[in-house]
């Protein structure tokens, strides 16, 4: 299933499946080396929509709540019905 | 082949480019482990051959279409260029190698340099430099920057080095051939978390980093204190007492009490003898101000910041403080300019070139110019405001502290726009090598004394002229009514206000003086720490933000000194 950056939880492993948002935001998150079918892992969430951290490769990114909503991942879940 | 005169260092930021610029080069630049140390170009000069060609280290960038000033600073200087040395963390290749693809399309003369070899060991990572080249088509030099490691071998391919042009690829296209290059390249191997590791996960999640952040803190004020007071009071202090004034009394009784010259190089004497913060002479005050009061706090500040920088906690404690800083107007990030505000205005206005927009630009200096002291004027509250009790320094900087508040949420109810997002890459945990750390701190001493010390003879040297001129007397006329009326100070205080826009902790110092009660000079630090930066970072601020924009903030500083002045002088009662 494919759910926003922002809910996934910590440690969750998951595929970049699509990036929304600003031409600006969008090619520095990009440029970074996140892109779409990129595999990346959750880390931290900060409370009161604080930023989120997440793990890429051998490095480790910050990016605000908003960006983490424009960023859809790939996850496996067992989906509730 | 034309003769190489220009060699540029690109990268990603924090991959070690300052590093390798400072091997190449023998030039010394700061080198910290955060994203965004180096904002400027920095010249440098290395031996090829024959040759002395100039090295250019540049602020790092992930691609070549520049998001911030900082990486527009390197994009730009890309065509002046003869040859590129492309330095790539090793251990995070994949990313690296976009800039890299981009950087071989521009068809210019290309060496990469395979950055901190020695970290991809322990990471469990493997790479085959020599099949890299061969897709690559350019020569690759694994490097150690901070050791020294593979410069030589680095240095000896610059004169080889040939243009290999690639075909423009999409930003799609370039990905895919990324992720081919990597299969073939790139070995990664399995390991166990390390102590390191595990420290970094405690300290950005939120339940533990926030109490991590306290220590650090904690410990970061403590530190600062216990060596500048064991400075002060061990070396300094003793230095002044027994060696310093038997001479500023010779020189006294050689000049002649009663002179023009012994005014302006010893100054007034307390009974009968040298009173080194009351005096104001060249060679009493003078010297005694920046080398005794301020020099031990800013060899300990920046002692302690070193460590931070180079252990990699800042960009932790950024994501830390996101929260907070957007509610005035700012992302985390900030707070980075903010910490090396500090030790002083000047690198901190500096950094401000990390930020995004022109608004958050405008805010971050303007908080920074009101409510962050540097360690020179800090220092000196501590001095003079502490010989009343702790109690008054706190109240000082709790002050400051609320008005970065009450300020920053102001700025950013009332300027139009939102705060950016942060995005910020947060480098592993390194631990700092002794010599770096010393070798940073002494940079950073050494430009203390050679940009503040002269200013702050100047500014007292500039003081008693305006003391003999009648400049003093005529403006304090005139400023009077607020000097006096809203903040409650003698009318001479005027001089310290003239004084602050060259030397803030000079203007602190001729506080002294002035024989105020407690409740004046904790009114008087607090607003001279409010009014206006120095010149210094007044020139600075102007390049960095606009004239326009300056003015603005400049006015928005005046008026905060008055009202929070105004509101002290008539809250406090003791």
């Amino acid at each position: 299933m494919i759910i926003s950056l922002k809910d996934m939880k910590r440690g969750e492993e998951g595929v970049v499946a699509e990036i929304t948002g600003g031409m600006g935001a969008a090619q520095r998150i990009r440029s970074m080396g996140i892109r779409i079918g990129k595999k990346i892992k959750k880390g931290e969430s900060h409370f009161w929509r604080g930023p989120q951290t997440i793990i890429v490769d051998n490095f480790k990114v910050a990016l605000g709540f908003g960006m983490a909503l424009k960023i859809m991942v790939e996850v496996e879940r067992v989906e509730n019905k | 082949m034309s003769k190489i005169n220009k060699i540029l260092l690109i990268g990603n930021p924090n991959v070690g480019k300052s590093a390798v610029f400072s091997r190449l080069t023998g030039t010394r630049v700061v080198i910290s482990n955060y994203p965004g140390t180096t904002v400027e170009f920095t010249e440098g000069y290395t031996k090829v051959n024959n040759s002395r060609p100039s090295i250019i280290d540049s602020p790092g960038t992930y691609s070549l279409k520049p998001t911030s000033k900082a990486e527009e600073v390197a994009v730009r200087m890309l065509k002046d260029g003869d040859l590129i040395i492309n330095v790539v963390d090793a251990t995070n290749l994949e990313r690296n190698l976009y800039l890299t693809l981009e950087l071989l399309e521009k068809d210019m003369p290309l060496v990469i340099a395979l950055n901190m070899w020695d970290d991809t060991k322990h990471r469990g990572i493997e790479i085959d430099t020599r099949k890299l080249e061969k897709i690559l088509g350019v020569p690759v030099v694994p490097t150690c920057g901070l050791t020294g490691e593979g410069i030589k071998e680095l240095v000896s391919h610059v004169p080889k080095a040939r243009a290999k042009k690639h075909d423009t690829l999409t930003d799609g296209e370039r990905w895919k051939r990324i992720g081919s290059i990597i299969e073939e390249v790139q070995r990664l191997h399995h390991r166990h978390h390390t102590l390191l590791e595990k420290l970094e996960d405690l300290s950005i999640r939120p339940a533990t980093g926030i109490p991590v952040a306290m220590v650090v803190i904690f410990c970061a004020f403590w530190v600062i204190r216990f060596v500048a007071e064991n400075l002060i009071a061990y070396a300094a202090d003793p230095f002044f007492e027994k060696i310093w004034a038997p001479l500023a009394m010779k020189l006294s009784a050689y000049l002649g009490p009663e002179s023009f010259l012994h005014d302006i190089i010893i100054g007034k004497l307390t009974d009968g003898s040298v009173n080194y913060t009351a005096s104001f002479g060249l060679f009493t005050t003078g010297f005694y101000v920046p080398f005794a009061m301020v020099l031990p706090y800013i060899i300990s500040f920046y002692l302690v910041l070193g460590v931070l920088e180079d252990f990699g906690y800042l960009p932790r404690f950024a994501v830390l403080t996101d929260n907070f800083m957007h509610r005035i107007g700012l992302h985390g990030y900030a707070i980075i300019p903010l910490i090396l505000g500090l030790g002083c205005n000047v690198p901190g206005a500096l950094a401000m070139r990390i930020l995004d927009g022109r608004r958050e630009k405008f805010i971050a200096a303007t908080l920074m110019a009101v409510a962050v002291p540097c360690m020179a004027q800090i220092a000196m509250i501590i001095g003079l405001v502490g010989q009343r009790g702790g109690i008054y320094v706190g109240m000082v900087f709790l002050t400051l502290f609320l008005v970065l508040i009450i300020k920053g949420l102001a700025l950013n109810k009332f300027i139009k726009g939102k705060s950016p997002e942060i995005l910020l890459e947060i480098p592993p945990y390194r631990i700092p090598h002794v010599s770096s750390v010393f070798k940073k701190l002494w940079m950073r001493v050494f430009s203390f004394l050679k940009e503040a010390v002269p200013y702050v003879l100047l500014g007292i040297l500039f003081v008693n002229i305006l003391y003999v001129l009648g400049v003093i007397s005529f403006l304090s006329g005139i400023f009077s009514p607020i000097i006096q009326k809203v903040w409650g100070l003698p009318k001479e205080a005027i001089a310290a206000l003239i004084v602050g826009f060259l030397r803030k902790d000079v203007a602190i110092g001729m506080l002294a003086p002035l024989n105020l009660t407690t409740k004046q000079l904790v009114v008087g630090s607090t607003v001279l720490a409010i009014y206006f930066p120095c010149i210094a970072t007044f020139v600075v601020l102007v390049r960095e933000l606009g004239i326009r924009d300056m003015l603005k903030s400049a006015a928005l500083m005046i008026g905060t000194a008055i009202i929070t002045g105004g509101l002290l002088n008539a809250v406090l009662r003791f």
